[in-house]
């Protein structure tokens, strides 16, 4: 469609170009109406499917995020932990939606729990803040290490290196000791890459 | 501009295609050809915004076309502009051949624009029949499955052909990958190929035309704007009309909910889809295939449209005598009457036929009680939609208990589908099995020996029935109306949940204020109900008409819990092997009225 309205510009907006035989006219001015419509209605016959196209493929910016889900899930037990110990990987089962499956208690994260006292404990999140892949423990050295870009945090989360490429602690997460035993932990995530603590998804 | 045009030529191209004088001057047959074009860019945009949102498996097609139609924002007009473009495109290049023959511009030279039209309208046709199973739903997996078992009737080719396009022996994952690879890979690059040699033999007749003397129409008139203005206009009535089927397609006799396409219930393989008919432009072909019953079936699916098919193929040699000509009108005006009349006699045999009727009524219940149950808030489970369907004790209550409960029950006097057997029954009745309704007839002696109830079984003669006739016929209003209260305890014992917030209120939880009222009445001379008795000969109440009771009973009714060895003819139905546990469960939740229901979940 846009070709077409070059042409016709072009036409219109200077000398038109004839060849030598002569065929190649300029239209008249009835031309030039006749011309208008046809843009207008050969716009208006494609726009239907077009728009309504793009806006679908649009659509997860379009749509808008919904309501994140922050609830409390239950991820271990408080006998598992021992005191003052390492911290240990625990895995994180909630509902999942993907598009038109819907998921019941399945693997949505892991988180890292540390029993620092009889009864508290602290968690956080496995996933480095700074490009979203897995921390690990390292046991030797007694902290957090990350094995893609070394960063390294203390078991208190915060950045053992001055060099760290992390641009902030470790994500902690807010947990809960329910029925004396039971550790339950507030699932998030946080935007890597970035010094705030940005929730997402 | 002139910067463009230096470099690329691009404004000049264009000035001498536009411009340039077209023989034949603006006659709006001229328009055909380029709303095929039309649809073909229309079909390439929607399609491709689809195949974001498509996905080719068998657990996961019907799936995500669900989700475009229903959850996508959109998704609904933008499939149902595909498919309603689809129809009238088919439509469109069949007519396209057609006009062809009737205004004569099939001749010499131009036979080849004729085969080039041919082959168009085959295309697309190749990609309505490609297309419609991707969905992977009833209608389209057994209209794929019709088609490709005439193919394989083919001699000596067909088995072979047939393999080839659904990727083995039967249908399955690479049916599914093979037809989506044809319809949006390769039926789109045929179908450009051949517009690009349609462009140049075009370009070649158009210079042929102006330069030889004899021209036929010396009319001329060129593209830009005259003959644009037509396809413009042209373009924007074939949208209207494809937009006005996808809003409101009930006013054009497409009979789904909602708006834009239809889609019926998941594909089931091993379920009988008793409606399953092509869509309607194909309806003439089915029609036509009846008058070939048996062995025939090879004459009337391939000899004769391959016969129609070489005929087409040889009518521009014909059509340049005068004689030909004539014949190939007649022949055309003939094949599309007889296509009108089949496609109408078609319809109206359907429609004259009670049991199609009524497959075509299950079949669109089945359909919307899919969407209902994806649409729950419990959504689509890992193993797909027919997992809901099949796990549905609503869709297949009704089927378990025709099959195996109704050679003796009743449900309201039918089968559980609706059909009303001739022999009379033998067991009880049991739609609104242990609600207060259920159980007061039970309790009532002008009923519990009718055959709704005992009537009919080996009980008739039993302790039961002459308890109720001789006892409670005698009872006085005081009694009677205590009996109310047994009849509303008992029925409390199902936890039926039509009656959840009734019993929360009305039935006391204490186990005295339970049971006292069953023991005046005379109920636990012969019944346990709460308290282990081994005196007591009648089934157990406790929990009576409740799931596990339930459960329980049809597993086996010969239980001591249950009718012992003084049962009469129901069989074991777990313990013989009769049915699974998941299949009795399904029968019980439906004769509980246990199932999802959006209005009141």
């Amino acid at each position: 469609m846009s070709k077409i309205r070059t042409a016709q510009e072009h036409v219109y907006s200077k000398q038109s170009i004839m060849d030598k035989s002569g065929q190649n006219k300029a239209p008249s001015r009835r031309g030039f109406m006749l011309g208008l419509m046809t843009v207008c209605t050969g716009i208006l016959a494609l726009l239907t499917p077009l728009m309504g196209s793009i806006a679908f493929v649009l659509s997860p910016v379009l749509r808008g995020r919904g309501k994140s889900k922050t609830g409390f899930v239950k991820v271990g037990v408080l006998a598992s932990l021992p005191v003052e110990g390492l911290p240990r990987k625990f895995t994180v089962l909630a509902d999942k939606e993907d598009a038109w499956n819907r998921y019941s208690n399945v693997p949505t994260g892991s988180v890292y729990l540390r029993r620092t006292r009889e009864n508290k404990v602290i968690a956080f999140n496995i996933i480095c803040p700074h490009a979203g892949c897995f921390v690990q423990v390292d046991a030797l050295a007694k902290q957090f290490s990350c094995p893609c870009h070394n960063s390294q945090f203390k078991l208190d989360g915060s950045r053992a290196n001055t060099d760290s490429p992390s641009p902030r602690d470790m994500d902690p997460l807010k947990v809960e000791i329910r029925n004396d035993e039971e550790i339950w932990v507030q699932y998030q995530r946080f935007k890597p890459g970035v010094a705030g603590r940005i929730p997402i998804g | 501009m002139k910067w463009l045009d230096e470099r690329t030529g691009l404004i000049r191209a264009l000035e001498s295609l536009l411009f340039r004088q077209i023989p034949g001057g603006t006659l709006w047959r001229h328009t055909w050809g380029n709303l095929l074009v039309f649809m073909f860019a229309v079909q390439t945009i929607t399609g491709l915004a689809l195949w974001m949102g498509y996905s080719p498996g068998v657990r996961t097609a019907w799936e995500s076309v669900y989700y475009i139609q229903h959850v996508m924002p959109l998704g609904w007009l933008v499939r149902g502009i595909h498919y309603y473009t689809a129809e009238v495109m088919l439509v469109m290049a069949i007519l396209h051949v057609i006009q062809m023959v009737w205004f004569r511009t099939y001749r010499k030279p131009r036979e080849l624009n004729f085969y080039l039209a041919l082959a168009t309208a085959l295309l697309v046709v190749g990609f309505s029949l490609t297309g419609f199973l991707l969905p992977w739903d009833e209608q389209g997996y057994w209209s794929a499955k019709v088609r490709t078992h005439i193919m394989s009737l083919t001699p000596l080719l067909g088995g072979m052909l047939k393999e080839i396009t659904i990727g083995g022996h039967a249908f399955g994952h690479h049916t599914l990958t093979r037809f989506f690879a044809l319809h949006a890979g390769v039926l789109p690059l045929v179908f450009l190929g051949i517009l690009g040699i349609r462009m140049a033999l075009m370009r070649h007749q158009w210079k042929q035309s102006t330069q030889s003397e004899k021209t036929s129409d010396p009319r001329t008139s060129p593209i830009w704007p005259d003959l644009a203005a037509r396809y413009a206009l042209a373009a924007l009535v074939i949208m209207a009309g494809v937009l006005c089927v996808t809003f409101w397609p009930q006013w054009f006799g497409f009979m789904h909910k909602g708006m834009g396409a239809p889609l019926t219930a998941p594909a089931d393989p091993s379920d009988l889809f008793a409606s399953a008919r092509p869509e309607w432009y194909f309806l003439f072909l089915f029609q036509f295939l009846k008058y070939f019953p048996g062995t025939l079936e090879v004459v009337g699916a391939i000899v004769i449209p391959s016969a129609v098919f070489i005929y087409l193929l040889a009518m521009p040699w014909l059509g340049n005598h005068r004689i030909g000509h004539s014949l190939n009108v007649l022949i055309c005006t003939l094949l599309i009457s007889g296509m009108i009349w089949l496609t109408w006699e078609a319809k109206r045999s359907d429609a004259a036929n009670t049991q199609f009727v009524r497959a075509q009524a299950e079949a669109l219940m089945k359909a919307n009680r899919t969407i209902e149950l994806a649409s729950s808030p419990g959504g689509i489970p890992a193993e797909g939609a027919l997992h809901l369907l099949h796990s549905d004790p609503m869709i297949q209550g009704p089927r378990l208990f025709a099959q195996h409960c109704a050679g003796c029950h009743r449900y309201d006097g039918h089968d559980g589908k609706g059909t009303f057997p001739e022999e009379a029954p033998s067991a009880p009745d049991l739609k609104g099995f242990a609600s207060r309704h259920w159980i007061g007839n039970l309790l009532n002696p002008e009923h519990i020996a009718t055959e709704a109830f005992f009537g009919n079984t080996a009980f008739n003669d039993g302790k039961m029935v002459s308890f109720v006739q001789e006892k409670i016929g005698t009872f006085d209003a005081e009694k009677q109306s205590a009996l109310m209260q047994v009849v509303k305890i008992l029925s409390s014992e199902a936890r039926l949940k039509k009656q959840a917030i009734l019993d929360s209120k009305e039935i006391s939880l204490s186990a005295q204020d339970r049971e006292a009222p069953l023991y005046d009445a005379g109920c636990l001379d012969c019944h346990a109900f709460h308290f282990e008795d081994e005196d007591v000969e009648g089934p157990d109440l406790t929990g009576y008409g409740s799931r596990e009771w339930m459960m329980a009973f049809v597993s086996n009714p010969f239980g001591e819990r249950f009718y012992g060895q003084e049962n009469d003819r129901m069989p074991a139905f777990l313990d013989e092997g009769i049915l699974t546990e998941q299949e009795i469960g399904l029968v019980v939740d439906w004769l509980r009225d246990d199932w999802f229901n959006p209005v009141n979940p």
